[in-house]
């Protein structure tokens, strides 16, 4: 301890400057980048192979690794905070990125619309937000239509229930998340208007306990197919699996983890997306501000049917899933009311996949047993 | 499977189920607590060690096939997390407190950096014993899968509560806990008793992480603890640095933390955020009750920061 008290200020200084010096020395004395080489951030909340939400998105970022004349930056496990800018301040001012995807719900509103302003030159790509007018024209949001994969997941499901009752995990009750378990539930109920759904919200995107207990209380209920909607879909499936309730996968393919249980999946497609993304962006294109698309546009896919898919469930999934892939299906059509009685759509009322008001989804609907609050 | 329609009698049965299995990481984390604090030191850093025994557990238990070995790796490798800090705390003016911030995140970053190849694999369970053959009710058989882990921790509960009440290792532990100066009177190296009662307590931690990634819920992630190390440390005072009392407070906050998932399975679903905070009311509420306004921080070692 007694050198640091003789250490005065002014030599502290010297050092600390020198130092700095050395670091920027060598940040420079780095082989520079290919001329002209473009250099594209991906930022996950949370492990890039979680078997899940960052998983699906790293495997889009190795995607456009392969492209010719492209650097990829990448940082995972950057909460939804202060950390998320500085993040993508350091990405812009230190690696040069003028194309970002951070890839996290909670990393738009208010990290990219701070920052978006003060870097005119930098394309924001936000995974999930909803980009509205008046945002700055130099971010903008994309997601696809999953919950049309949940729809299908509740046809498998459908099928393979013999409790009629299914059960889904879910993190937290924003729209998407919503969107999937009223998806799940209707998907099922095409087969058999009896069934029911249960779910559980665990209140964090990743809590591994708390999703594993979630898990066995609704098999403990009766529930023999189980899906999910966090982060990472691990535990969830290994633990219906031990406890022999199938499961239908979410975000990324399950199926190594759950073997014959695994009736199939939504999974999200990003590699196609991010390689067309950056080539229009690398092309001087225009990028729409609010970039939507499902199954038909290769956002969303689905896991090969299981082994434990029945041929009529096999039968029904592929030709519901011809129907999505046309366009125009809608999985919330009337005469359909919430869990509490209150009309969602009268008769002949539907909103189809593409409808923006999904996109605010507050409802569980008919069947359903759970809260959203 | 056929499932039985148990309705309402899943919330007890989830309590109990739930005691049984999310309990384990707490009983060894904070025996191991116990253990270190009564000799006079407290060790934050055991949520990294919990953490890096998770995914030591899993790597080596993948890598030899024997969830055994894994087990034993995790105790290992929480020891020299554990014989660093009793290591660095021997200095003059360093403080334990500090040094187990530093720790906990140390082991917290290693565990990542080491476990980023084995969150994909899958590595072998720790077996379990059915104590439910008897019942025909498949949850109750769920309910019951006790793991070896669980029962040597309870068994490791009553064993520390002997050591420290009549044997010669644990007199020396509570002399050294109670006044260093006796200790040294007593011709006792006060340093040393604690560099491995600290061992000895990371490598309870070590195991407790095991159990997290080869039992319970039985994967190796980063999220896997969620704090769990720091709630055992904070156990062992709600304990009273008792062993026994440890035992039962870790199942106590094991039970209650089924309770959120089970209340909503029934459909009691509203307000469930309010549910997920049962473990901490029921401490608060348990620390208020028992306190004592005459004898502050009762059976408390009076060598440990906390108390000086």
């Amino acid at each position: 301890m007694t050198t640091f008290r003789n250490l005065d200020r002014r030599s502290f200084l010297g050092t600390t400057a020198a130092a700095l010096g050395a670091a920027a020395l060598g940040g420079l004395a780095r082989p520079a980048q290919a001329a002209g080489d473009l250099s594209v951030g991906f930022i996950y909340v949370g492990p890039k192979d979680d078997f899940g939400y960052n998983q699906a998105h790293a495997e889009g970022a190795a995607a456009v690794k392969a492209m010719a004349g492209v650097t990829v930056l990448e940082e995972e496990n950057v909460p939804e905070s202060q950390d998320v800018q500085n993040t993508m301040e350091s990405m812009i001012n230190f690696d040069g990125a003028t194309l970002l995807f951070p890839t996290s719900f909670g990393y738009f509103n208010p990290h990219i619309l701070e920052l978006a302003p003060k870097y005119q030159d930098v394309r924001f790509e936000h995974c999930g937000g909803l980009w509205a007018e008046g945002n700055p024209t130099n971010a903008g949001s994309y997601f696809g239509y999953i919950g049309m994969g949940q729809y299908l997941n509740g046809i498998a499901a459908g099928h393979a229930t013999k409790s009629k009752k299914i059960g889904f995990v879910a993190a937290k009750p924003i729209p998407q998340v919503l969107n999937n378990i009223n998806s799940f539930l209707l998907g099922a109920r095409a087969v058999d208007p009896e069934i029911t759904c249960q779910v559980i919200f665990t209140g964090e995107w990743s809590l591994a306990v708390k999703e594993a207990e979630a898990t066995n209380a609704l098999a403990d209920q009766g529930c023999d197919v189980i899906t999910c909607h966090v982060d990472g879909p691990k535990v969830v499936c290994e633990t219906a699996v031990s406890r022999g309730a199938y499961v239908c996968g979410y975000h990324a393919d399950q199926s190594p983890l759950a073997g014959d249980m695994y009736l199939t999946g939504a999974e999200w497609n990003w590699a196609g997306v991010y390689t067309d993304l950056v080539a229009s962006f690398m092309a001087g294109e225009e990028i729409p501000n609010f970039l939507r698309g499902g199954l038909a546009d290769g956002f969303i896919k689905m896991s090969p049917l299981g082994p434990a898919v029945s041929d009529a469930g096999r039968a029904q999934f592929e030709a519901v899933k011809a129907e999505i892939m046309a366009g125009g299906f809608a999985a919330i059509k009337g005469p359909l009311k919430d869990n509490a009685g209150n009309i969602i759509a009268a008769d002949g009322e539907a909103f189809v996949e593409t409808d923006v008001k999904l996109e605010s989804m507050d409802y569980l609907v008919d069947g359903v047993m759970g809260s959203t609050s | 499977m056929d499932s039985v329609e148990i309705g309402l009698w899943g919330v007890p049965l989830a309590i109990l189920g739930g005691a049984i299995r999310v309990s384990t990481p707490f009983i060894f984390v904070s025996l191991g607590e116990c253990l270190t604090e009564r000799s006079g030191r407290i060790n934050l850093g055991l949520e990294g060690t919990l953490v890096f025994g998770a995914m030591s557990g899993y790597a080596i238990a993948y890598e030899t096939g024997s969830p055994f070995a894994g087990v034993l790796a995790a105790a290992v490798s929480g020891a020299c997390f554990g014989l660093l800090h009793g290591w660095i705390c021997k200095f003059k003016g360093v403080n334990d407190i500090a040094v187990g911030i530093a720790m906990m995140l140390l082991g917290m970053g290693l565990a990542f950096f080491f476990g980023k190849p084995y969150i994909q694999p899958v590595a072998p369970d720790l077996p379990s014993i059915n104590f439910g053959w008897w019942s025909d009710v498949p949850q109750v058989r769920a309910a019951l899968q006790v793991n070896v882990l669980f029962i040597l921790g309870g068994l490791l509960a009553l064993a520390m509560a002997w050591m420290f009440r009549s044997t010669r290792v644990g007199l020396t532990v509570r002399v050294v806990g109670d006044s260093t100066d006796a200790a040294r009177a007593m011709g006792l190296d006060p340093d040393r008793v604690r560099l491995l009662s600290t061992a000895m307590g990371g490598a309870l931690a070590g195991v407790g992480g095991a159990y997290l990634s080869l039992f319970y819920p039985g994967s190796w992630t980063e999220g896997i603890s969620s704090g769990q190390g720091l709630m055992a440390i904070a156990l062992v005072i709600f304990a009273r640095w008792n062993p026994v009392n440890c035992f039962w407070a870790s199942l106590l906050f094991g039970g209650a933390g089924a309770l959120g998932p089970a209340l909503q399975s029934i459909g009691i679903s509203e307000g469930y955020y309010l549910f997920f905070a049962a473990p901490y009311v029921l401490t608060l509420g348990l620390l208020i009750l028992t306190s004592s306004p005459d004898r502050a921080m009762q059976g408390a070692p009076l060598e440990l920061s906390l108390t000086k």
